[in-house]
Order: C-alpha cells, then structure tokens, then sequence
C-alpha cells in the first residue's frame, strides 16, 4: 500500500506492524524535548509515575528559553529545577543562555533533528522539525513525563494534507507568506489532527531557515504535525549540524490524502496576519497606513539569520520611525554571532534596534517588550491571540521580517517596496 | 450523572486566553485556577461554581500546549468541558489530568449560557431541556488512561508491573 511521508516516519518507529492513518500505535522517539516552563511542569509527574530514571540520557534535550535569563524570582527557581533535573539524570543537553536560545533552533542546531527523525516536545511548535524532513510532534508536560519514563508514547496516525508548492520567489516574500496564506485558506482547524506534508518544486526555492518558519506555525493550522521533502539543502543542512544522515522519507505515489492545496510562490503579495488570528492573512497593502508602536523580529519560526538578513537589508542606511520600538531577537546565541559577524547586528543597532539575547522573550507574554492597552505591534511571531503578547486589548499583526522591519522605518504597515522604493525615487 | 450550569464560550478558544502567558511562572493548580480564563472572561473566576461545565465551540483549547490551561480548569472547579471539537494537545492534556472532555457539536450548538445540564462522564450522555445527546465515544486504548485516571496513576501501574 502506498504512504505519505508521516506514515513511514510513523513505521519506523512504532511496535506494532501496521501503520496507517487512524490507527492507534505506540511510537519511539528519536529525541524528546523540554523547555523551562513545561520541564518543570513533568517532573513532578515523572516521580509520582514510580520514575526514577529516564529512557535514555543522551535522547532528552533541556532548553531554558522561555524566561531565560530569568525575569524574577519564581523564573529563576524553574530554570533551577530545569537544570538539576538534567545533572540528577545526567543528561548532557542542556541550554541556557550563552550557548542555547529558543529550542526549536536549538533542537536543529545541535543535529538532533535530521531526516526520518520522530522528535517529541513538550511544546506546541515542535513541529518546526519538518522542515528537516523530519516529524516534530508537540505534546503537554504529563505526556512527556510518560515519554521520558517509558521511552514511547500512544499517538493516532495522522491522515495528511499534502501542500505543492509551485513557481519561484517574488521579491520580499518569504516562507511565512507561504504559511500564512496556507492557514487563511484551510482556517485555524483546518488541519486539526492532520500532517501538513509539504512537497512540489516551489519547495527548493526556500531556504532551510524559510522553511523552518512554514513548518514552524503548522500548529496554528490545527496539524499534528508537519514533514516537507528532503532535497540537497536538507542533507548540507544536518551534515553542518553533525546530524546523522537520517533515512529519509518520501511519499509513494498514490498515497492518500484528507486534502490538497497547492500554492504558487510568484504570485502571492506579502501576507499579514490581522489579530486576533494567525488564520486572518490578508495583503499587506489591504493594511496601509495602520500605525505601530512596537514591532518585534524574533521567536521560533523567523528569527533565523535570513530573517535577520532581511530585517537589515530594510534597516541599512534607514532609521526607525520615532516613536516606534523596534526589538530584534535572533533565535539562538549562534545566530547572534553569525548576525554579528556578517555586520547585520550592527546595521540594525544602527537602525535604532534593540537586540535582545536569544529568547522566547515577549512572544508568549514572557518577558522583554511587552505590549501595554490599546498599543499595536508587527511581530515575526507565529500567534496573535488576544492577551498573546500583553494586556488582552493589545493588537499583534503577524508578518515576515522585510513586512515587520518596513513597519518600523514607516512607522506603519507597509509594503517593503514601496520603503526600498523611496530612497531610489530620492537617489 | 452530574448536575451543572453551563458556561457558554466560541469557537476557537485557545490555551493563551485560558492561561495568559505571564503566569507561566506558577505551578500551584490553585494558585493557576485564580486565572483561569482570565484573558477572555476576567469574571469567570467568580462566577464558576465546582461542578459546572465549560461549552464552547470547535477548536477548543488551541494553540499553545502549556498544561497549565487544563489544570487551572480543574483547579477551578469545571466537572466537564464539551466542545464542537477540541484542538489536539489539550485533549490529550485534559485526558492525560483526569479532566473530563467531551466532543459533542450538538450540545455544543444547542447549550445556552446560564442554563443547567446533567452529564454522565462515563458514557459521555448529556441531558438538557428534555433532549438527549450522546458524546463522542473514546478508543480503547484512551479509554484505558481514563479509567485509570489518567496518565499518571496508569503509568504508574505499568512501571510496577514491569518491576
């Protein structure tokens, strides 16, 4: 019979012998993920479980990103518990600030997703793995707890939604246009329980980290999860990151899918998100002349070192609009250095930036900008709920990094054109 | 069967408006259930009595898999959420604390806020004004966790046997 690309993953690593969409089976993980707000949060249930120690030492992964550094008294104690979890279990990965960032970033970085993978996490966007053909399914504390105990977990094969992605590139858009146009189209629960399986030749013009931001926000279509195919950029991707070369899945023809879309790259126009819904995409010209205040280029799908790349590329020789903050966190301390070393962080602190240290930071409410009433923001984020980044009555429009850094030259959402255009029409 | 006044909610109510970010930081299920829902109905809080039921529309519990959402729900006090649907990780979660979740787009379409229902959490069947509906059924092997009493206690009894 032939498969998608998660049910071969899914195959893999399951104990029983038939693997399709809607059966119930006990899989293994490849690797297991904790942060510092959800780590804190199973161990307790780990010990009550009858644990004592976990699966597998050097398959669980421990990032402080959340409130890392610690914002208070109460942060700092659940990065404490964090880390004494990992030196009680041995566990040699973990990150913190100074040589981590945000886990998803983190979690590839250090070559432990790679393609066939199975990466659990106890967070929603662990389906960011994808990108490395790879399946990255985010999971809550006490599930995880059972995870780190038994070495598996129940999960329901998921059905697919195969997305083609056709044609190359306009000029300033990028691998959230393509994610955000996706989940307008199919709606927050469009792909409730599903895969997102992401092929076609479109594919191959994003690059790694673009892709990164496509399978990152999966979730907010509803999916399990979310796998693309492999391709050369992916195999150069793990070999940098001395991930093992993995086996790589693709989808036999005649595989059957719940769904089908296909996008066609040339013709999309930059897509912003309106609150409170990362389902709401509409053109960003549809939205000119709406006022910021804050605009944060950051977080676990787009705060890689193309989108810092893009940011600066708005920001070179240009100033931010008074009254407008602009915050830039690159997702982990060794996109920093990279950004610092092209010169890119520069260029932005120049801007009138201010570069935050590798964080989940304001995102999610956390810490480091954020939002009071009544104030609005551009965001390279993946959520825009109500409250998601402050007080409830804050607006947070989602958008890619030349849409965010164009807003805050503008002071307002605009159309990166037509900023790049104004200094040629002054030339 | 239980007794309950319903708490009426949308569509697409996600972990952020049921546990706001910035209490990230608790842990204690009491001291999380002071904010439960606090980012779409601040009276909520007030208004809930234990036992009541949270009826809301498809998607519910989307976005974030922070545990702390269904665990401020039943710190609080919420006998049993029935929704349209439920997004994946906090189903799972709410199985996985002993929370009573139940999928029933009828109820769901029909439930006024304020009105009373009763609700038998073994066979999922809902009473309210007269009619009769019948929940979504679970698969054995979720049904197993539930039994059990969710996630905790079964595993805890699978270590044992394995020891």
């Amino acid at each position: 019979m032939p498969l998608t690309m998660t049910e071969k993953i899914f195959a893999a690593h399951a104990k029983e012998k038939s693997v399709r969409a809607g059966e119930i089976v006990t899989v293994r993980p490849d690797v297991v993920m904790l942060n510092d707000i959800s780590g804190p949060f199973a161990f307790e249930p780990f010990r009550t479980m009858g644990a004592t120690k976990v699966f597998d030492p050097d398959r669980v992964v421990l990032v402080a990103d959340h409130f890392s550094p610690a914002k208070d008294v109460q942060s700092a104690e659940a990065i404490r518990i964090l880390r004494d979890f990992g030196r009680e279990q041995g566990i040699v990965h973990y990150y913190d600030s100074g040589n981590g960032g945000i886990e998803h970033a983190v979690l590839a970085e250090i070559g432990k997703v790679y393609p066939g993978a199975l990466v659990f996490g106890a967070d929603s966007h662990t389906c960011t793995a994808g990108a490395l053909n790879a399946s990255g399914i985010g999971f809550g504390s006490t599930d995880l707890a059972a995870a780190l105990a038994l070495g598996e977990l129940w999960l329901r094969v998921p059905d697919a939604i195969r997305v083609d992605l056709e044609g190359s590139q306009a000029p300033y858009i990028t691998g959230k246009d393509v994610i955000l146009e996706l989940i307008r189209r199919i709606g927050s629960d469009g792909a409730l329980y599903a895969a997102l399986e992401f092929g076609g030749p479109g594919l191959q013009a994003l690059n790694v980290d673009e892709r990164f931001a496509v399978a990152n926000m999966a979730v907010e279509g509803g999916a399990e999860t979310c796998i693309m195919e492999a391709d050369d950029q992916v195999f150069a991707y793990a070999a940098a990151h001395g991930a093992p070369s993995g086996h790589a899945v693709a989808a036999d023809a005649g595989a059957t899918y719940r769904a089908r879309q296909r996008i066609d790259l040339s013709a999309l126009e930059p897509v912003v998100a309106v609150p409170p819904s990362p389902a709401n995409g509409v053109p960003v010209s549809e939205l000119k002349g709406t006022r910021v205040d804050q605009v944060y280029i950051g977080n676990c799908s787009n705060g890689t070192l193309t989108d810092l790349r893009q940011a600066a590329s708005i920001l070179r020789g240009r100033r931010v609009a008074p009254g407008v903050r602009l915050i830039v966190v690159p997702a982990t301390h060794a996109i920093y250095r990279a950004a610092m070393r092209e010169g890119l962080l520069d260029v932005i602190s120049e801007a009138g930036a201010s570069i935050s240290v590798s964080t989940c930071g304001a995102c999610f409410g956390g810490h480091m900008g954020i939002l009071a009433k009544g104030e609005t923001a551009v965001a390279t984020t993946n959520r825009n709920f109500r409250g998601r980044m402050g007080d409830p009555e804050a607006r947070v429009f989602l958008a890619n990094a030349w849409v965010a850094a164009a807003a805050a030259v503008a002071g307002e959402i605009v159309h990166p054109g037509d900023v790049t255009a104004e200094r040629k029409a002054v030339a | 069967m239980i007794g309950g006044v319903i708490h009426k909610f949308g569509d697409h109510v996600d972990t952020d408006v049921i546990l706001p970010g910035r209490y990230l930081v608790l842990r204690e299920p009491q001291e999380l259930a002071k904010h439960c829902l606090e980012g779409l109905d601040p009276t909520f809080t007030a208004r809930v009595k234990p036992g009541d039921f949270v009826v809301a529309g498809r998607n519910f519990g989307s976005g974030s898999s922070r545990e702390h959402a269904p665990v401020a729900l039943k710190a609080v006090g919420v006998g049993c959420i029935v929704a349209a649907s439920f997004a994946r990780i906090f189903y799972r979660n709410a199985i996985n604390i002993g929370l009573p979740v139940i999928t029933c787009p009828d109820f769901a379409r029909d439930a006024k806020n304020g009105a009373s229902a009763q609700i038998d959490m073994a066979s999922g069947r809902i009473e309210y004004q007269g009619h009769v509906y019948h929940g979504e059924g679970l698969p054995s092997a979720i049904r197993a966790i539930v039994d059990a009493g969710g996630l905790v206690p079964y595993v805890q009894q699978r270590l044992s046997t394995l020891a």
